[in-house]
């Protein structure tokens, strides 16, 4: 029952679902205290900014977005290649649970952009680089998501979004570079954020209570979506049926 | 390893020889689609000229991300495919084969009836000539991705759709380059770091893409 911990001693499904049974309670709680700090900080505590006034406050949801959906990408391509390379069956469960929280996190970046958008720069959406290559973003990952579920086979799905993930992160640098490089070509003097020279502390701290709410959400939420995609796979093994078992008694 | 491409290829030309009118269809779409921009935009020459090669880029590539969709599953569906990887001819070679055949029969096309399209919507002699020769280079970039994309979806119920969400976002550094190099030419600036650019690319996709077509198609027939 306590088996010496080595690197791979979480890819059981069976293991991985206690792992994350034990530390579920615990993510939700962290999530749910750093947000409300962050954002009664972010919105109440930290100044009103002199050139954008109290609008600027959607950056302390806006910027952890950006910053978790861009990381959550890396992470699905990583787990998807460890998946396919060692056949471990929980790295691959755990990149298909990444994908829909990192659809919604892009979702959420430029939503929250694009309201920031609207009081700052007069419209919903412009065309600048970093829009577009999180519009693009977003497409990959609804191309990840939208080739899984395709795909009926869960062998034939896991190593078909490996293929599609890796490609994909090897191409987002390059989409990234040719997509600014097109946009200083069509709009040479376009808005871009210009950053404050120093950020006020409490802002600081509100978008790093952010990120890290978020952070623990994601970890939480695609947990609990990888402990589903284990129970409904290893439907017929002996440790499902034992916890089916207890559940029912 | 040569003579596996060289059958491979004069195969698929063969087939498309022998069904003339399909293999054509590709083009037919590219051109009635162009057509439908001035309809839709209105005829001012001074607009059709200005977002010209980005429609000639933008049907070209779903031209050929449709037609792509073919690319590997009629050889699937009576087994030839499965024949092919069992040969012991490496995959990459039958994948790039394949995209090469797929290039010749419709991208190849294209090219040649893009001029024609562009003189409908007004383009200047000089955007002419660049916008054949970024297609020369661009077109093989989407055969290669398109075959990619074909082999993922391989025998799937929603192929032809799925493909196309796969593989634009992954073509968009290609029309970025493409129509810019035209946007470019027109400004009066060299155009010789987007074709530069283009053929990096298109280096990058060929030593990539057959490979990673090999491997899907494989995963696919497992």
């Amino acid at each position: 029952m306590n088996p010496s911990l080595r690197w791979s001693t979480f890819a059981a499904p069976s293991r991985f679902f206690r792992l994350a049974d034990v530390l579920n309670p615990w993510l939700w709680g962290v999530a749910i205290v750093l947000a409300v700090a962050g954002l009664y900080i972010g919105f109440f505590v930290a100044p009103v900014d002199a050139t954008q006034g109290n609008s600027y406050r959607i950056i302390f949801i806006h910027v952890p977005a950006a910053w978790i959906s861009m990381v959550i990408y890396l992470a699905m391509a990583f787990w998807a290649a460890v998946g396919w390379m060692f056949n471990a069956r929980m790295a691959s469960m755990l990149a298909r649970a990444l994908a829909p929280t990192g659809a919604m996190f892009t979702f959420l970046a430029l939503w929250t952009g694009s309201f920031w958008g609207k009081p700052t720069w007069g419209t919903w959406w412009v065309w600048d680089a970093r829009l577009t290559s999180y519009l693009i973003l977003l497409f990959l990952y609804l191309g990840f998501i939208a080739l899984v579920t395709a795909i009926d086979d869960v062998v034939r799905g896991d190593k078909a979004a490996a293929v599609l993930a890796l490609v994909g992160a090897v191409n987002i640098p390059i989409i990234y570079f040719s997509v600014r490089w097109w946009n200083t070509l069509h709009q040479g003097a376009s808005i871009s954020l210009t950053k404050a020279p120093s950020m006020a502390q409490t802002m600081l701290l509100a978008m790093m209570l952010m990120t890290f709410a978020f952070w623990a959400y994601a970890f939480a939420v695609v947990f609990t979506r990888a402990q589903a995609l284990a129970l409904e796979r290893e439907r017929d093994t002996d440790w499902v049926r034992a916890l089916a078992g207890k559940e029912l008694q | 390893m040569l003579s596996a491409f060289t059958a491979i290829y004069a195969r698929d030309l063969r087939l498309a020889l022998r069904r003339r009118v399909e293999a054509l269809l590709p083009v037919v779409f590219f051109i009635v689609a162009v057509s439908l921009f001035p309809l839709g935009v209105g005829p001012e020459p001074q607009t059709l000229r200005v977002i010209a090669a980005g429609v000639v880029w933008v049907c070209a590539l779903l031209a050929s991300m449709l037609s792509v969709a073919n690319l590997y599953a009629l050889d699937h569906s009576d087994g030839s495919l499965e024949q092919m990887l069992l040969s012991g001819h490496p995959g990459t070679v039958m994948a790039a084969a394949k995209a090469a055949a797929h290039w010749t029969i419709t991208g190849a096309p294209l090219v040649l009836a893009a001029p024609v399209i562009g003189l409908l919507l007004d383009m200047s002699p000089q955007g002419l000539a660049v916008l054949v020769g970024t297609l020369l280079l661009g077109t093989p970039i989407l055969s290669l991705l398109g075959g990619m994309g074909a082999a993922l979806t391989l025998g799937l119920r929603s192929a032809g759709v799925l493909l196309i969400l796969l593989i634009l976002p992954l073509s968009i550094p290609a029309l970025i380059f493409g129509a810019g190099a035209v946007g470019a030419v027109d400004s009066g600036i060299s155009t010789s770091g987007h074709f530069s650019l283009l053929g990096a690319l298109l280096i990058i996709t060929s030593l990539v893409a057959p490979p990673a077509t090999a491997v899907a198609l494989r995963i696919a027939l497992e």
